[in-house]
């Protein structure tokens, strides 16, 4: 009988020509995709032409994104998205995302149908782990890593052990999936799955759409996770039908597949969840918070700045104003998106709420552009981290939150949720 | 092979915003990032740092984004090793990728205080403090990523190994 495996472990080993891989095993597995942005793809493209390599393993695979300092904020990283973009023309790649076709990677790739279920993907990013909601095998590598699966496409990867989180129970509202993946982060820590894999799963996780479902994978990261996974099921399906570029295949964990840990949280009656500076671990809910004065809010990022994100906003601001002061900025985070929001009309709502709409553009999220913060000022914000510096001056701080939260502190000026307007 | 040289010592969960941050991304030349290594976490870190000193840190040195620039930065600022409880995951793999040594020794990182002057026995893995003799141990690394760490990082060990090939 064959011995049972978790969806992680069938992924690799059907990537590596086995029936079956043991954690902490290491194997050379063949890579689907590998994916490079205008901040690491310079360095691996440094790395190709000193290999003296001429082709990239397969043009269709290999996909650059113009996202994280574009649209251009200045002349270096004008220079850097040029690399990206001469390199994409040399190596004719089909996959290349620049100007107004350009979005945040992690939004974009799952969105063209780029990456599917069953997938193995390596991204020079650390974010790369989001399409794991699809059912794929996706972890973030630095550049030297992706030069040589953009050579090769192969990259040594150990087998992780698996920790399964279980979530119980229905969703109330204005609570999400971004809310579920910071009270894990808050519970087991920013190193509590170092190394490994997460795989999340039970009925809660079953009546969260595919935006929910990738904000909650986007994060597996932030403790410290090699991959995070949720198995693909009718939503995923729905979701990947019509969209997906190439075959895909539906993995499952078997009923005695072998874990590290296992966790089970109750989400009935939880509250949306927020994380103090200076990390993501540092979760409080939202009714244990007092007087937190903001300057800005941000609604975007590859953790949140998706439709059903901006819908859940645009639900909160509509009728209302952004208090006197703050700056609320909106980032749909691609141009379908973009174009999306705009013909619902919730650009009107974000206008009539005196909010700014920018771009599509990973931009604040990491300090780049379009909304940094001066020494002192607090921001709340619906991306992934709140590290020292992390959207601007060392001494300016960010919490994190939900879309809805971000939202209604943006109304009231302080950290709140909906229902406290 | 046996490094000496002084401790910089900082607390657990030590991200690459930290090391290098993001605002210094728009360039991805060594010299020009190690002027800024460390300095959310030590805005004072470099004008303290001579050549050969060591970074000591407590867990997940190094989490966050998955930014190569964050061990090339420290690797150029001249640190001899990094010397952690535990590393990020990727923060580990990039930093042998890039040839920056990294040592993990949770009892280490808990004794090791700024300023001490301590000596490194790579083979061994072993680590001592001058000041007091206090010798702690550390995961030796295997002569594979010694060598790797030895050409430069994993593009000039493949690299002088095509060399090889062909000669």
């Amino acid at each position: 009988m064959a011995k049972p495996q978790t969806i992680t472990q069938k992924i690799l080993a059907a990537h590596c020509g086995k029936d079956y891989v043991e954690s902490g095993e290491l194997i050379l597995a063949q890579v689907d995709i590998a994916l490079g942005n205008d901040i690491t793809a310079p360095l691996a493209i440094r790395d190709f032409h000193k290999a003296k390599a001429k082709q990239v393993f397969d043009k269709e695979r290999v996909v650059l994104v113009n996202d994280h300092f574009a649209p251009n904020k200045d002349i270096a990283s004008a220079h850097h998205c040029q690399i990206l973009r001469n390199f994409a023309k040399e190596q004719n790649l089909t996959h290349f995302y620049d100007g107004g076709e350009m979005g945040v990677e992690h939004a974009l790739l799952p969105e063209k149908g780029i990456v599917g279920p069953g997938d193995l993907i390596v991204g020079a990013d650390s974010h790369t782990c989001t399409y794991g909601a699809l059912g794929a095998f996706a972890s973030g590598v630095g550049s030297t890593d992706l030069a040589a699966a953009m050579i090769t496409g192969e990259c040594w990867l150990k087998v992780p052990e698996s920790m399964r989180f279980v979530y119980t129970g229905k969703l109330p509202p204005w609570v999400t999936g971004k809310d579920l993946i910071l009270m894990t982060i808050g519970d087991i820590g920013v190193d509590g799955a170092n190394y490994r894999a997460m795989e999340f799963t039970g009925e809660a996780i079953r009546g969260l759409d595919m935006d929910g479902r990738l904000s909650m994978a986007n994060m597996a990261v932030e403790a410290g996770a090699k991959n995070g996974i949720i198995a693909p099921d009718e939503v995923t399906l729905e979701y990947v039908k019509g969209r997906t570029l190439r075959p895909y295949k539906v993995y499952a964990s078997d009923p005695d597949a072998v874990y590290l840990q296992e966790k089970t949280y109750d989400v009935n009656g939880m509250e949306p969840q927020v994380a103090f500076p200076s990390l993501p671990s540092n979760v409080r809910p939202l009714s244990q918070i007092r007087h937190v004065h903001i300057d800005q809010a941000v609604i975007g990022s590859c953790t949140n700045g998706r439709l059903e994100d901006l819908r859940l906003a645009a639900r909160v601001l509509k009728g209302r104003k952004v208090f006197k002061g703050v700056r609320l900025i909106v980032i749909p985070a691609t141009p379908l998106i973009y174009r999306q929001a705009m013909d619902e009309g919730l650009f009107t709502i974000f206008m009539d709420a005196g909010a700014v709409i920018s771009p599509p553009t990973c931009g604040p999220c990491l300090g780049g552009h379009m909304g940094i913060l001066a020494a002192g000022e607090v921001a709340i914000a619906t991306t992934n981290r709140n590290f020292t510096g992390r959207m601007g001056h060392p001494q300016s701080q960010v919490y994190l939150a939900n879309p809805a939260v971000a939202a209604a502190a943006a109304v009231a000026g302080r950290i709140c949720g909906p229902e406290d307007l | 092979m046996e490094l000496k040289g002084r401790v910089h010592q900082f607390g657990d969960d030590i991200n690459t915003d930290e090391i290098i941050p993001a605002r210094y991304l728009n360039t991805s030349d060594p010299d020009e990032l190690a002027k800024h290594a460390m300095e959310d976490a030590d805005p004072d870190f470099m004008k303290k740092l001579k050549p050969g000193d060591f970074v000591v840190a407590g867990k997940n040195f190094g989490c966050g984004s998955s930014r190569e620039h964050a061990p090339v930065a420290l690797k150029a600022a001249g640190v001899a090793a990094v010397i952690a409880a535990s590393f990020a995951r990727i923060f580990y793999r990039n930093a042998f990728n890039m040839g920056l040594l990294i040592l993990e020794s949770p009892d280490a990182a808990g004794a090791l205080k700024s300023g001490a002057e301590i000596s490194v026995d790579l083979d061994r893995g072993e680590i001592t403090d001058l000041g007091t003799g206090k010798k702690f141990s550390s995961q030796p690394i295997p002569p594979f990523m010694q060598e790797l760490l030895a050409d430069g990082g994993l593009m000039a060990h493949i690299s002088k190994n095509l060399e090889a090939k062909r000669a």
